[in-house]
């Protein structure tokens, strides 16, 4: 599809296909870097969802919040936290963000606004609502952005959430990012509503229903929610329509997502499909985005060096950080 | 104790009597005045009632709704968005109305608030206080009675508070709210106003980690925490007429331990029985019993005990209820029978 006349300017879209490229490549390298054996552990794809977060990005201050969850690396870079030490802490390294103490369902970077990553489906709403609640409270002007996929919303802590958010017209953005499967199983098997954003009626929240592999659309709805949640005026809901195109997690076999559906959506890559449209319409080269490539793919390969030959933690590091200092096991 | 409260003009150092529904409402009230990121949460906590106990009364009208600041009948919630606060800056006061409901926010707390500082490497803490109550004895039944001490002693990352007496839950709530970890505070709605006693003024402090030797005695030491330290005081004293001197250890905080105190007491007395009412089976005195033996096998004059409730759910009507907590009765036999 070619952007007849761009309602994002081309700048704020070349810096979502600069994030979306940066999440696109480091998923690819991280799925290579697990078959080629060089590395073990779980790992959640988010290939096919890049642009839902790159589009939220261009909206955030540095020191707003993001939470995520297991399936969250997009979300992670996105928001800004180094390759490098976000890799280190997949690899469960001593320089990644967390010590090796989190991994890749519990990373937090406090610097970048990374404030909670879970791994138990539909948790973090509750948190978020905290977190916005405090932003409130010290009237700092910050906003939460709340991430979380279709089968969370299936959860009781989502409809609390909502509800309590709602009530105290709260400074948080709920993104549901529906692609379209609750780890194997398929939407419609597990939701009793056609759409998450209807959701939000029960609980008087602005809810939208936007195409999340669309770029514009996505920034437009982060956007407005964002602006809506910064001036006091409460919590949004998006429903983040995507796909998921490598399964639930790393070697899931997929035999329960049909073929046609999966070829289609790989067919409409939204990352590929926006570097068309930016050189379409000129505000990219063909040139300028190989050459965007070349760089991202070289950070990219730089932070898995530096995570694979960082050390390991000490044992004794395992019983550090359990309490405050000083406290007794 | 005594009722008379004397006036402060007249007699300086007289003794302050408040049940424990004034001491913790006198924490709240402090901790509130002292921090602004001091706020509370939690379920009908607004006047007029403050609270299904009145713990609250007043905090509304003085602080304000935002700081003082009733929820829906949401335990995932509150827990959650307590949570979320406390990672960002704010030292919430979540109330979960009785300890049971715990269980529905289980998540929030298990998975998320005990865990946060170690999953972040000691990048965020959780510096939230759960107050809660609970007991039997009151005819609630088995979903509205449990004590819960146990599951949470037994997840790394939290702290688990229960006192006994109006002062101890002035000075360990104040203590828990201005500490950096989790604290769950156990309130057992017995002692709201069954026992009074003698409460400081003002920001009073009592360190967590810190056990209280209710009674001292050499025969024997009687380990409790919550309602159960007024048992052991009671059998203690029946104990003493036929000439056994027993000694009355209050925990006070589950975690941290004093296990130094503890040591030391069984290491004098050479006899030691945990009292406590959870059940039996897992229960804290089990870990007790273990360490006690771990440390002291070749000193002790007789093996630990345990009295404790029956391996049931609470039941409801008044004879099954008594026979399933943990007796007066129970305990000086048990007692008894280690001499």
């Amino acid at each position: 599809m070619t952007a007849i006349k761009s309602r994002v300017s081309p700048e704020t879209l070349v810096k979502i296909f600069t994030t979306a490229t940066k999440i696109k490549l480091y998923d690819e390298t991280y799925r290579a870097t697990i078959r080629a054996g060089k590395i073990g552990g779980m790992y959640y794809p988010v290939g096919g969802q890049e642009i839902i977060p790159s589009s939220i990005g261009e909206v955030l201050n540095p020191d707003d919040y993001v939470l995520t969850i297991y399936r969250g690396i997009h979300d992670m870079i996105a928001k800004g936290v180094p390759l490098t030490t976000l890799t280190a802490e997949f690899f469960g390294r001593v320089t990644g963000s967390c010590k090796g103490k989190g991994g890749p369902m519990h990373v937090t970077d406090v610097a970048h606004g990374l404030i909670l990553t879970t791994g138990v489906v539909g948790s973090g709403m509750p948190i978020g609502v905290g977190v916005a609640l405090s932003a409130k409270l010290r009237k700092s002007g910050q906003v939460a952005i709340v991430n979380f996929g279709d089968g969370a919303s299936n959860i009781g802590a989502f409809h609390e959430a909502l509800n309590l958010a709602s009530l105290w017209e709260l400074p948080v953005v709920f993104v549901c990012q529906n692609n379209q499967y609750a780890e194997y199983t398929a939407y419609s098997l597990g939701t009793s509503v056609d759409s998450i954003a209807k959701r939000g009626a029960s609980y008087t929240m602005r809810s939208v229903r936007v195409d999340g592999n669309d770029a514009e659309a996505m920034y437009e709805a982060a956007s407005s929610a964002v602006e809506h949640a910064r001036k006091g005026e409460g919590p949004t809901l998006i429903e983040a329509m995507t796909y998921r195109f490598f399964g639930h997690a790393i070697g899931d076999s997929m035999g329960y997502m049909p073929k046609d559906e999966m070829a289609a959506a790989r067919a409409a890559d939204p990352v590929t499909r926006l570097r068309t449209n930016l050189i379409e319409s000129g505000a990219l080269t063909e040139d300028a985005a190989a050459q965007l490539e070349a760089d991202i793919k070289a950070e990219i390969d730089e932070a898995f060096e530096f995570a694979i030959s960082s050390p390991l933690p000490d044992p004794s590091d395992s019983t550090t950080d359990v309490y405050a200092e000083g406290v007794a096991l | 104790m005594t009722a008379q409260v004397s006036t402060p003009e007249t007699e300086p150092q007289a003794e302050r009597v408040r049940n424990q529904v004034q001491a913790i409402n006198e924490a709240l009230d402090i901790a509130l005045g002292l921090d602004d990121t001091v706020f509370e949460l939690g379920e009908d906590i607004q006047d007029p009632s403050g609270g299904g106990f009145g713990v609250h009364k007043g905090l509304s009208t003085k602080y304000g709704l935002e700081r003082v600041r009733p929820t829906p009948i949401s335990e995932q919630a509150i827990m959650g968005a307590a949570i979320g606060a406390a990672i960002t800056g704010m030292r919430p006061v979540a109330e979960i109305m009785l300890m049971n409901f715990m269980a529905v926010s289980a998540d929030q707390l298990i998975n998320h608030a005990a865990k946060l500082r170690y999953m972040s490497g000691g990048q965020t803490h959780v510096p939230i206080t759960v107050r809660t109550a609970t007991g039997g004895g009151g005819g609630f039944g088995a979903q509205h009675s449990d004590m819960l001490e146990g599951p949470l002693v037994h997840t790394p990352g939290l702290k688990v508070v229960v006192p006994s007496t109006p002062a101890d839950a002035k000075g360990l709530l104040l203590t828990s709210i201005f500490d950096d970890d989790p604290v769950v505070f156990i309130e057992m709605h017995h002692l709201y106003f069954s026992v009074s006693g003698h409460v400081p003024e003002g920001d009073y402090r009592i360190p967590l980690g810190k056990a209280r030797i209710a009674r001292t005695g050499s025969d024997v030491t009687l380990v409790s925490w919550g309602r159960q330290v007024h048992d052991c005081l009671a059998v203690a004293e029946n104990l003493a007429a036929d000439g056994i001197d027993a000694e009355v250890l209050d925990l006070r905080s589950l975690v941290p331990l004093d296990a130094e105190a503890l040591m030391s007491s069984v290491a004098k007395t050479r006899r030691a029985v945990i009292v406590h009412e959870a059940v039996r089976r897992n229960g804290f005195g089990a870990e007790l019993a273990a360490t006690i033996s771990e440390e002291l096998f070749g000193q002790l004059a007789a093996p630990v005990r345990r009295v404790a409730a029956t391996n049931t759910p609470v039941p409801y009507s008044p004879p099954l209820e008594q026979a399933h907590l943990p007796s007066r009765a129970d305990l000086e036999a048990t007692v008894r029978g280690l001499f």
